[in-house]
């Protein structure tokens, strides 16, 4: 079975803060890790893969340092990646981003059985970029997934819902964004960790992808950003201190006052 | 761009029942449709619509767009996805939005991809820039730590998801009148490659954030997964629901069930109390619609103190039990 795995790399977004003064995020120093609810589809490619075999690859967009993120999943058992990165690509909405790795997906040679997404990134928060990568590759596309069952001519995926969960066959090739819930991450292994250190990483660009040049990058994205700000501050705030006893009664005073409590 | 001046809800619904979140967003879609003029509409795909249309207007609905198919009474991604693409080829609304649930977070960036259209994801906030003629499409960015004002000034229509309880719902009265327009789709041509074979709603330790009257939340500050019990006989004293920080889930303290924020769920208690919780905007973004917010923190500096109506700074091993206790005494 082959599986393909689309990871992103993500600044560290607990690590970063915003400068009230500026109204700016300090992102200087802030780590690159792999998206969480991406290692989280990674881990379930290579559990289907550890029962059914197969091979799993890594597909990221990014800069060049994306890279180490791919490092990081051959370390931890993927087989191959491949990084999709040009200057043309960059400020790509999730829009462009879809249509593009959609013509990576397509440039791979053998035929693609399941393709895994972590549910959203943490940086951007979207879930869109599964979905619209699914429907440009055209496969079905399961969101939300929890398990994921091999059956004759598919799968049978549990997807997690608002309420509960819905149960689905899905023909392959097939394509789930994964949630935190599906697994226990495992640990890098030693061995395959010096591996990735050596491994060949072949980068895709414009010319590799030959995407029509409207539907990339800037020009591609329907969606800008209009400005960038700070939440704005409650005004008519009352603040405490002293000894816990006498703030809370002068809290409840004040809240029985309002008629809340 | 030669576009229908109207706003569409999509009005999602499984076997015949409309998600709560259509009403939220028919009532915040009558504010927009106000200020823009345009006329505010309700795309229906169901098996059997006319049970639903008197709510649809009554929450604002002037016109509504009705496909019906036996295929659509519960959800599945290829039938509603060319429903939904079909209607906005052929009406060519200016703006749509979606509840932000598992069924449209899966719908809309299919839709979207589909007419090359913009979509921006769980906003907090929309307005109308009259002088351009855009939505205004507020959310909170990189991981929730900024907010970001996103548009759409080239492409059409103009699409958001929001998360249920972000916006109040709001009938207009219980006697509301409109269009309907019925449309087919043929939905013959689309071949069956999922079939959903189980569906099941969970209550078994569901916990009820989203219905909590009170919330009392542990963030980092607790120091340690056992200091949730504090938190937890406070919240039991004031007959609320337990919240918790994304820093106190990633770490294993409680489960993701607990979680509010960007990421967790969005909720709109009468009263949030916040304990230990720094106020990354990711977590904000999940509860600053509460009525009334309190935040317990030792550090003055905290940036929850931005967004709270009653600050408490101290020690919340030693408020949160004194809080807890001067409550049971009230109630004695």
């Amino acid at each position: 079975m082959n599986i393909v795995v689309c990871i992103k790399q993500v600044p560290d977004s607990d690590k970063v803060t915003i400068d009230r003064e500026t109204n700016r995020l300090n992102r200087a120093g802030v780590p690159s890790i792999i998206n969480p609810f991406d290692e989280n589809a990674l881990e379930m490619a290579l559990q289907l893969k550890d029962n059914h075999g197969g091979k799993v690859t890594v597909l990221s967009m990014g800069p060049p340092q994306a890279e180490e993120a791919l490092r990081t999943a051959l370390s931890l058992g993927a087989d191959e990646a491949i990084l999709v990165s040009d200057r043309k690509f960059g400020g790509a909405d999730t829009w462009a981003t879809s249509y593009t790795l959609s013509l990576a997906l397509k440039k791979i040679e053998d035929p693609i059985d399941l393709i895994l997404f972590g549910k959203q990134a943490i940086d951007g928060d979207t879930a869109q970029v599964g979905p619209g990568v699914a429907h440009f590759y055209g496969v079905p596309m399961i969101t939300y997934a929890k398990e994921c069952e091999v059956t004759d001519d598919g799968f049978r995926v549990k997807q997690v819902t608002d309420r509960g969960y819905n149960l689905w066959e899905v023909e392959k090739p097939a394509a789930l964004t994964v949630v935190k819930e599906a697994n226990e991450l495992r640990m890098p292994n030693l061995r395959k960790k010096l591996a990735a250190k050596k491994a060949e990483i072949p980068t895709w660009g414009f010319d590799d992808l030959n995407p029509d040049e409207e539907k990339i990058g800037l020009s591609g994205s329907p969606t800008k950003v209009n400005k960038v700000f700070a939440p704005p501050i409650k005004l008519n705030k009352e603040i405490l201190s002293g000894e816990p006893a006498d703030m809370v009664k002068e809290l409840i005073f004040k809240l029985r006052e309002k008629k809340v409590l | 761009m030669s576009t229908k001046k109207e706003i569409w809800v999509y009005a999602e619904q499984e076997n015949g029942k409309l998600a709560g979140t259509v009403f939220e967003l028919l009532s915040e879609g009558r504010k927009l449709a106000e200020k823009s003029g345009f006329t505010l509409c309700a795309l229906l795909a169901s098996a059997d619509g006319k049970p639903m249309h008197q709510e649809l207007f009554n929450y604002g609905a002037k016109k509504i767009y009705n496909v019906e198919d036996p295929k659509l009474v519960t959800y599945q991604n290829d039938y509603f996805a060319k429903v939904v693409d079909q209607l906005l080829k052929s009406e060519e609304p200016e703006i749509v939005l979606y509840g932000a649930s598992t069924i449209g977070r899966s719908i809309a960036p299919t839709v979207a991809v589909m007419g090359w259209a913009g979509l921006t994801a769980d906003c907090t906030e929309l307005d109308f820039d009259t002088e351009r003629n855009i939505l205004l499409q507020t959310r909170p960015a990189f991981g929730g730590n900024i907010m970001a004002t996103i548009i759409c000034p080239d492409h059409r229509p103009q699409m958001a998801t929001v998360r249920s309880n972000v916006f109040k719902k709001e009938r207009v009265s219980e006697n509301e009148t409109g269009e309907v327009i019925d449309v087919t789709v043929d939905l013959s041509d689309v071949p069956e490659r999922m079939k959903r074979i189980e569906s099941v709603e969970e209550e078994i330790n569901m916990v009820d954030l989203k219905a909590a009257e009170y919330i009392v939340s542990g963030g980092r500050g607790i120091g340690a997964p056992e200091n949730f019990d504090k938190i937890e006989k406070l919240a039991n004293m004031l007959g609320g629901a337990v919240g918790a920080s994304r820093a106190t889930v990633d770490a294993g303290w409680i489960s993701h069930h607990h979680q509010v924020g960007q990421t967790g769920k969005t909720v709109c208690p009468l009263i949030y109390i916040a304990c230990g919780i720094s106020g990354a905007i990711q977590h904000l973004a999940g509860m600053q619609s509460a009525d009334l917010i309190i935040a317990i923190n030792k550090d003055p500096d905290a940036p929850i103190f931005d967004v709270a109506d009653f600050g408490l700074v101290g020690d919340l091993h030693e408020v949160v039990p004194e809080f807890t206790k001067q409550i049971a005494a009230l109630k004695a």
